[in-house]
């Protein structure tokens, strides 16, 4: 055992922190460091400022233009940027899409599409779930029937993330409606520019705009859009979803909230002296901290196995189950630090200015915040969905 | 013993929430949410036709209730319905501040009092201040006497219902240091003379609040409420029943976010069966309405022991407070999750009643805060 980093990985973290240092855009970080909601431009050029460095595709094998960075290389890189507040590269096209038009997808597909996701041109979103198939996915309904040579799709997409952005979306859609559930669906790119979809905006309960509704009313789509082979797009999604649990424990995003909570807890006073210093707030800081501790260890060691060429199998699913948990309980330190300045309604602070009120400096979203980051154990899967996998991989065959 | 409201109680709670279910909608609170008042004018009125705040002030001051039961009947169906309007900060807070004075209140605060039990008067408590957290006797806002002039300078922050409120109550110090007991007054002030400057803003959970800018304020010395230096008694029975209140307000919540839970669990299917069916969301359920049950029990306790002497109150007020934040949080976090994505949406009920929860947490002392005051009272 050896919990040292190795000279090179130490070097390789100094030059991930210089390039923040220099590249990072000063108003972008504090943005992301206050809760701010990221604007559409604000992305791309985080985007562009990573892509022009080469550092935006730490997963993919540089034959596509990747980093070609073994996973201690990955976890390093994203915990710096965590810790300089750089914005959260969106996945979609990125670490979603694109392993699956890698591995499954046509030459012209990976040739046309590949670079549009690198150089920006393509923003892409993930329809997937439906009002009626949330964790249930398979039994989604959005029907594309064969017309030539195009797909006719008619349906509606719901929780898609960032959809208001996107110029390109892939679904899930049911192409046998006679087959069993997961046999008779198609993995399918579609252009949001294409007549018929309509995307409808759905307001979270912190008052901001991250989801969206997506339909689809007689959707014409080119059959050569189709991944793979018709009907097997079930396969490719569980493929997908593999890679949407990478990181999923977030240990960065945990140390970065934890300093923003005891920042917080130093600044506010209670009876005369700094909140950090109140015993039980102390106590509780000091506990979720230890286990954040822990589970940065777990996340290495499975890091390290997977470097090894261990696919990580329900590890992935007790990180996420973990890992949420923990950023939850950041969340919920950071309100209550926060006192009663976690009352007034963040949406202007979140948005932009709140001079008007002038909140204590790190009070301004952390309500806001700790309401939205109740998506954590919900999406990509919920955390009973996580635990019926580990359950069932630990007792299936004996249960 | 005796667990049954009495009749007038009973009827009280007939009527509110009879009221409130026809009339407090999910689109009128969405509607409220982002108005420039931060409630409806029309519900409050009504709400005060209904004598539901008279139903929070004693008989001696022109209501016909006021005691800890009758605040947490009250309350308890607010919250059930998630009203935003102020009426603990009006009636609770600043209703006991006017009654609770030294001797029978002036002439001047009874025609307050009674213009507050009619619905035509708003008002806000400004007692909070940046350092003060949640310690009742932390103000560091001076007034300093001049003739027969008060000078006040400070600081009120996340002063609820300020810019509705035709008058503010606000607590200076005239003695002492920050902590002290002593030397607290309470001043009543129109919000609109020199010197008083209000920077508002709308509240997550409904309503609004602001900071209060009180920069060498001149008041004449009879708008001081009671006597010089000793408010410090009038402030911790008011914040004492706005604490039952609050608990009351939040166990309603709670009922209805375990209510909107259960419904959701048997009418949503996914593997082609009701999600109520799987046992990793029964048991969860089971656990809600069990904490329910203790939050019922732990408000009872607070409100029939309002009227105690203030060690005793306030040592069943932190105990239910405690458990109604731990609770709470417990109940909101829980029904969101187990709804999944569709409770994270601001137009659906639930969104609204755990933010009404989580929040209520924020006011006079989370479940920590309650936890150390339960701890230091039992140590007395
Ligand atoms: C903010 C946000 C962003 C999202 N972004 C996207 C996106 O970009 N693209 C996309 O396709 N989807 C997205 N989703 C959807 C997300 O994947 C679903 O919300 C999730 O799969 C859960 O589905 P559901 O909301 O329908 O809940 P349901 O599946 O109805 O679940 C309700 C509750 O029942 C529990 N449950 C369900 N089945 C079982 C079981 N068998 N055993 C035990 N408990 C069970 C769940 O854990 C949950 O607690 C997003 C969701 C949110 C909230
Ligand atoms: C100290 C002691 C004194 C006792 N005294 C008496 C006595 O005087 N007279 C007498 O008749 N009996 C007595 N009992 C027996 C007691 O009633 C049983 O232990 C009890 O009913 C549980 O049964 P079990 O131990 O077989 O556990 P099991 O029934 O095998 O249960 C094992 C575990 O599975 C869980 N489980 C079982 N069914 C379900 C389900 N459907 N859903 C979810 N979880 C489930 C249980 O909750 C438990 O966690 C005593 C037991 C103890 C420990």
């Amino acid at each position: 055992m050896d919990l040292n980093y190795s000279t090179e990985e130490l070097a390789f973290r100094e030059q991930v922190r210089e390039f923040l240092k220099t590249q990072l855009p000063k108003d972008l970080s504090e943005s992301v460091r206050i809760g701010r909601t990221l604007s559409k431009d604000d992305h791309d050029r985080w985007h562009r400022i990573l892509h022009g460095r080469g550092w935006l595709a730490p997963t993919w094998p540089d034959t596509y233009g990747g980093c070609g960075w073994n996973a201690v290389q990955r976890h390093i890189f994203e915990e710096e940027c965590c810790r300089a507040h750089a914005p959260r590269v969106v996945p979609f096209g990125l670490t979603m899409l694109a392993p699956v038009l890698q591995k499954f997808g046509s030459d012209v597909q990976r040739n046309h599409f590949l670079p549009k996701i690198l150089s920006g041109e393509h923003w892409w979103c993930q329809g997937y779930s439906e009002p009626g198939a949330g964790s249930d996915l398979a039994s989604l309904r959005t029907r594309a029937v064969r017309d030539g040579d195009h797909y006719v799709v008619n349906g509606q997409k719901t929780w898609t993330t960032l959809g208001q952005y996107a110029n390109w979306i892939f679904c899930l859609v049911r192409t046998d409606p006679n087959a069993k559930q997961q046999e008779g669906i198609s993995f399918l790119l579609i252009d949001m520019d294409t007549p018929g979809i309509e995307v409808r905006p759905i307001i979270l309960l912190d008052g901001t705009h991250e989801v969206n509704e997506v339909w689809f009313t007689d959707v014409h789509v080119p059959a050569e859009n189709l991944v793979g082979e018709e009907n097997k797009g079930w396969t490719y999604a569980k493929y997908l979803l593999t890679h949407e649990r990478t990181n999923i424990a977030g240990v960065g995003f945990s140390q970065a909230g934890l300093e923003a909570v005891k920042r917080l807890a130093r600044q506010q006073m209670h009876r005369g002296r700094p909140l950090i210093e109140n015993p039980h707030f102390a106590a509780r800081l000091a506990q979720v901290e230890i286990d954040l501790m822990a589970m940065a260890t777990t996340n290495l060691r499975i890091i390290a196995a997977a470097a090894e060429g261990h696919a990580p199998g329900i590890e992935s699913s007790m990180l996420k189950v973990k890992g949420t948990e923990i950023r939850q309980e950041i969340n919920d330190l950071a309100r209550r630090a926060a006192g009663a300045y976690a009352l007034p309604f963040a949406s202007e602070a979140v948005i932009g200015d709140n001079s008007a009120l002038a909140p204590p400096e790190g009070t301004e979203a952390v309500a806001a915040q700790y309401f939205n980051n109740r998506k954590l154990s919900i999406f990509g899967g919920s955390n009973e969905i996580q635990k019926n996998i580990i359950a069932k991989a630990a007792l299936g065959g004996r249960a | 013993m005796n667990f049954q409201l009495t009749e007038e109680r009973q009827m009280l709670q007939d009527s509110l929430r009879r009221f409130l279910s026809d009339r407090y909608s999910v689109a009128l609170h969405n509607d409220t949410l982002s108005s420039p008042l931060g409630y409806s004018a029309t519900i409050w009125q009504q709400l005060a036709e209904l004598g539901m705040i008279g139903a929070l002030l004693a008989p001696e001051v022109g209501g016909y209730g006021g005691a800890g039961f009758d605040i947490s009947t009250v309350f308890e169906e607010l919250g059930r319905a998630g009203v935003v309007e102020p009426v603990l900060d009006c009636a609770v807070l600043c209703g006991s501040l006017l009654a609770g004075l030294d001797g029978a209140p002036t002439a001047r605060e009874q025609k307050l009092l009674d213009q507050l039990i009619a619905g035509e008067q708003q008002l806000a408590f400004a007692h909070g201040e940046p350092s003060s957290r949640y310690e009742r006797c932390w103000v560091e806002t001076r007034a300093v006497a001049e003739g027969d002039e008060v000078v006040l300078t400070g600081r009120k922050s996340v002063v609820i219902n300020a810019e509705a409120a035709d008058q503010l109550i606000v607590s200076a110090r005239e003695t002492g240091a920050a902590g002290d007991r002593d030397g607290l007054s309470l001043f009543l002030i129109d919000p609109a003379i020199a010197g008083v400057r209000l920077r508002g803003s709308a509240l997550m959970a409904g309503g609004r609040a602001a900071e209060v800018d009180l920069d060498g304020v001149r008041l004449s010395q009879s708008t001081r409420l009671g006597t010089a230096g000793q408010a410090a008694n009038r402030i911790e029975t008011a914040l004492a029943r706005a604490e039952v209140a609050l608990a009351a307000e939040t166990l309603g919540a709670m009922e209805t976010a375990t209510r909107l839970t259960m419904d959701y669990l048997t009418t949503r299917q996914q593997f082609g069966r009701l999600i109520g069916s799987f046992q990793a969301l029964q048991h969860r359920v089971a656990e809600m309405l069990i904490e329910v049950e203790q939050a019922r029990s732990a408000v009872i306790n607070a409100a029939g022991h309002l009227e105690d002497l203030p060690h005793m109150r306030d040592r069943h007020i932190a105990a239910a407070r405690n458990l109604v934040g731990r609770t709470g949080r417990r109940i909101a976090e829980e029904s969101i999750q187990l709804h999944g994505g569709i409770a994270m949406t601001a137009e659906y009920e639930l969104a609204h009643i755990v933010k009404r929860i989580i929040l209520a947490e924020h006011r006079f002392g989370d479940a920590d805060t309650q936890l150390e005051r339960f701890i230091d009272l039992s140590a007395a």
